[in-house]
């Protein structure tokens, strides 16, 4: 369920951007419209719907009006048009009082530049989103220190901000932004003035916080792995408009256009990619009961040296070889799960590539998807993985890899 | 032919006259208002100076030194206050005193409001710009003249002047100090949800804190530098032993209330300084 629906959402820099805005309409270009007036174009007819509960992830290169984007929720940034609907309220509606209620309740910043105020300390920092409420003092510092406590940063409330690591600094900005108990929270590149180590580290705690907190979280990033960590879902802005929306999988799978398939080329799939989107429909099996022969047979169709084998009821056994399979042949055996070896890799089709890579470099056999009744659903031969992990362009030639998911 | 051509001119200085000859004809009785107003808790302020015993002015001046810096400022300054009472100037530094603290009291309640005001609106901030310029560029002899004329003769025109060609440092630097506090704190404070109001005492003031402070640390500086002039006005106090030195060619009293003017200026300058460093940051 959408919690914030943003409607046609346009952002135009300048004295007199109605101006700006009706030449837009009628189809110009941003840079025609620069040209010709000198109104810098922000955003341009954004529209997204942002679920309860959900970290939706905007991401795009700098310039790219994610920033404003996200300044418009809360106003920081006033919208020349559009709608921001949240629970029946059009933001953009909001008188003073009103907006001003808006952003000390419901809606909480973290800032990539942190924004601590220096003349404060640690608690005085987290406590000022209550101070401003007028929340008396003794009440505000107790739940600023509790929020402290969750940020691990107990023991520094009386330091000041400048004492911090930037990583610390953060956290800071995390619990202050948290200690309001808002509903949404907006976080504009919270980890980008991070080094990579603590970046990596800080993604993990806000997943694990979010686990507990449920906030509905609307975070920024240029950084297209921190997205594909972070995002339920992800949209994709380019030059102020929105190119692609969607899960991470459906992102990296399936590029909506050259500019987001460029984004994609150089991210580490591994990490999102999972078996699923590299498996094949398995073709090379035979039910155990029909014996050496009938695996022969199939070898020989698909032109393999072995063959997958299953039960009755399609779930997997093992695997048999040419070798073993015709010795067993000529010494008349027919029990085919005898002969199949076991040791072959498999996979769950949630695995991630990333723990599939040391599993196809060690096997000699090709990996077999199980589903959770230990069925066949999918094989991944091992060049597969790697190829997978290059990308989708190089991936093409192989046969329909994602049909064979429905299986 | 090097003249300018004489059926060009303007008459300005004399449209000047014609101006400050009209304020004190319609106005006369409001600025002599004013002028009491200013003038009384002046006397005051003066009359206590002088009626307190000099160890305890001493003391409580060297007790503010060692609170804002230590123990050396806090010897300097009694040494120096000493000094300038064996100069058998005591009475004249207290009137001096009264009025630089009287001219930076009055330049401050200004110029903090103005400061701040100039802050939010760039608009204001370019209307005000000029007039400070105008402000601290005139000869202070210039408005000495006029403000003698509209305030009867004394202590009040002198605070005026001093006001005059001290209030700018105090507004530039509160508005610069504004202007400085970092858009991202600004932009932070804002998005919890601040009024401006709130925005301005608890964010943007305590920031600007220390340039506001060097600001009125120049004031001080300049009110100072004002009373010596001011003297020319019947002020009073170490100026005019200044100005007496000159007038009868007495190089000795010219020095010695020269020289405690600067004693005055070092122990002023390092308290407020001082001031600026202790505050945390």
């Amino acid at each position: 369920m959408a919690l914030i629906e943003v409607r046609g959402l346009t952002k135009i820099f300048g004295p007199q951007p109605q101006r700006a805005l009706a030449l837009l309409e009628q189809g110009l270009s941003k840079e025609e419209v620069m040209a010709k007036t000198g109104h810098s174009v922000g955003l341009y007819n954004v529209s997204l719907s942002i679920g309860e509960g959900e970290i939706f992830v905007i991401m795009g290169l700098s310039g790219s009006g994610k920033s404003t984007l996200i300044r418009c929720l809360n106003r920081l940034v006033e919208p020349t048009a559009g709608e921001i609907w949240l629970r029946g309220q059009n933001l953009l509606e909001l008188d003073e009082r009103g907006l001003r209620a808006l952003r000390q309740r419901t809606m909480s910043m973290v800032f990539q530049r942190f924004g601590l105020l220096p003349h404060r300390t640690v608690l005085e920092n987290v406590a000022y989103g209550l101070e401003v409420q007028k929340v008396p003092r003794r009440e505000r510092e107790e739940r600023a220190l509790r929020w402290l406590e969750v940020v691990g940063l107990k023991g520094w409330e009386k330091a000041y901000p400048r004492q911090l690591s930037g990583g610390m600094q953060q956290r800071v900005g995390i619990a202050r932004a948290l200690c309001t108990d808002p509903e949404i929270l907006l976080m504009d590149e919270p980890f980008s003035a991070l080094d990579p180590l603590i970046r990596r580290e800080m993604q993990d705690e806000l997943l694990a916080l979010q686990s507990r907190l449920n906030k509905t979280i609307v975070f920024i990033t240029h950084d297209l792995d921190e997205a594909l960590r972070l995002g339920n879902r992800i949209a994709i802005l380019r030059d102020g408009q929105v190119v692609q929306v969607g899960t991470p999988e459906e992102i990296l799978s399936n590029p909506a256009d050259d500019y987001v398939a460029e984004f994609t080329r150089d991210v580490n799939r591994s990490r999102v990619l999972t078996a699923r989107s590299a498996m094949y429909k398995p073709r090379a099996v035979v039910v155990e009961r029909g014996g050496p022969w009938a695996a022969l047979r199939v070898m020989e169709e698909q032109a393999l040296s072995s063959v997958f084998v299953v039960d009755g009821e399609q779930r997997f056994v093992g695997l048999v070889t040419v070798e073993a399979a015709v010795a067993a042949a000529q010494k008349g055996l027919t029990d085919l799960r005898e002969l199949a070896i076991r040791e072959v890799p498999t996979a769950a089709p949630d695995t991630y590539l990333e723990d599939l890579i040391p599993v196809a470099a060690h096997s000699k056999w090709p990996i077999a998807v199980l589903d959770g009744a230990g069925r066949l659903v999918g094989v991944i031969p091992r060049v597969a993985v790697l190829r997978a992990l290059a990308g989708r362009r190089e991936a093409v030639d192989f046969p329909n890899p994602r049909s064979s998911a429905a299986m | 032919m090097g003249e300018f051509p004489q059926f060009v001119r303007l008459p300005l200085a004399r449209w000047v006259d014609q101006g400050v000859e009209w304020l004190t004809r319609e106005y006369g009785p409001l600025f002599d208002w004013m002028g009491q107003v200013l003038l009384v808790p002046l006397v005051q302020l003066e009359r206590l100076l002088l009626w307190l015993p000099w160890w305890a002015v001493i003391l409580a001046v060297a007790l503010v030194a060692w609170k804002v810096s230590g123990w050396k400022l806090a010897a300097g300054t009694a040494a120096g206050l000493i000094f300038i009472g064996t100069l058998g100037l005591w009475e004249h530094a207290m009137k001096t005193l009264t009025l630089v603290i009287a001219g930076t009291a009055l330049a401050v309640v200004v110029a903090i409001p103005t400061g701040i005001a100039m802050a939010r609106s760039d608009l204001l901030e370019r209307v005000i710009r000029p007039v400070l310029d105008l402000m601290q560029t005139m000869p202070s002899f210039v408005y000495l003249v006029p403000a003698a004329m509209l305030f009867p003769l004394g202590k009040v025109p002198a605070v005026m002047a001093t006001f005059i060609y001290a209030v700018p440092p105090a507004i530039r630097l509160t508005n610069l100090g504004i202007r400085q506090v970092p858009a991202d704190v600004v932009e932070a404070a804002r998005a919890f949800g601040s009024t401006p109001g709130q925005l301005l005492v608890k964010v943007q003031l305590p920031l600007a804190l220390p340039t506001i402070m060097a600001g009125i640390n120049q004031t001080v500086m300049m009110a100072l530098a004002m009373v010596v002039v001011a003297s020319m006005i019947g002020a009073g106090g170490l100026g005019t032993e200044v100005l007496n030195g000159i007038a009868r060619l007495e190089a000795g009293r010219g020095f010695v209330g020269g020289l405690s003017i600067v004693i005055l200026a070092i122990i002023i300058d390092r308290i407020s300084q001082g001031l600026i460093r202790a505050h945390p940051r």
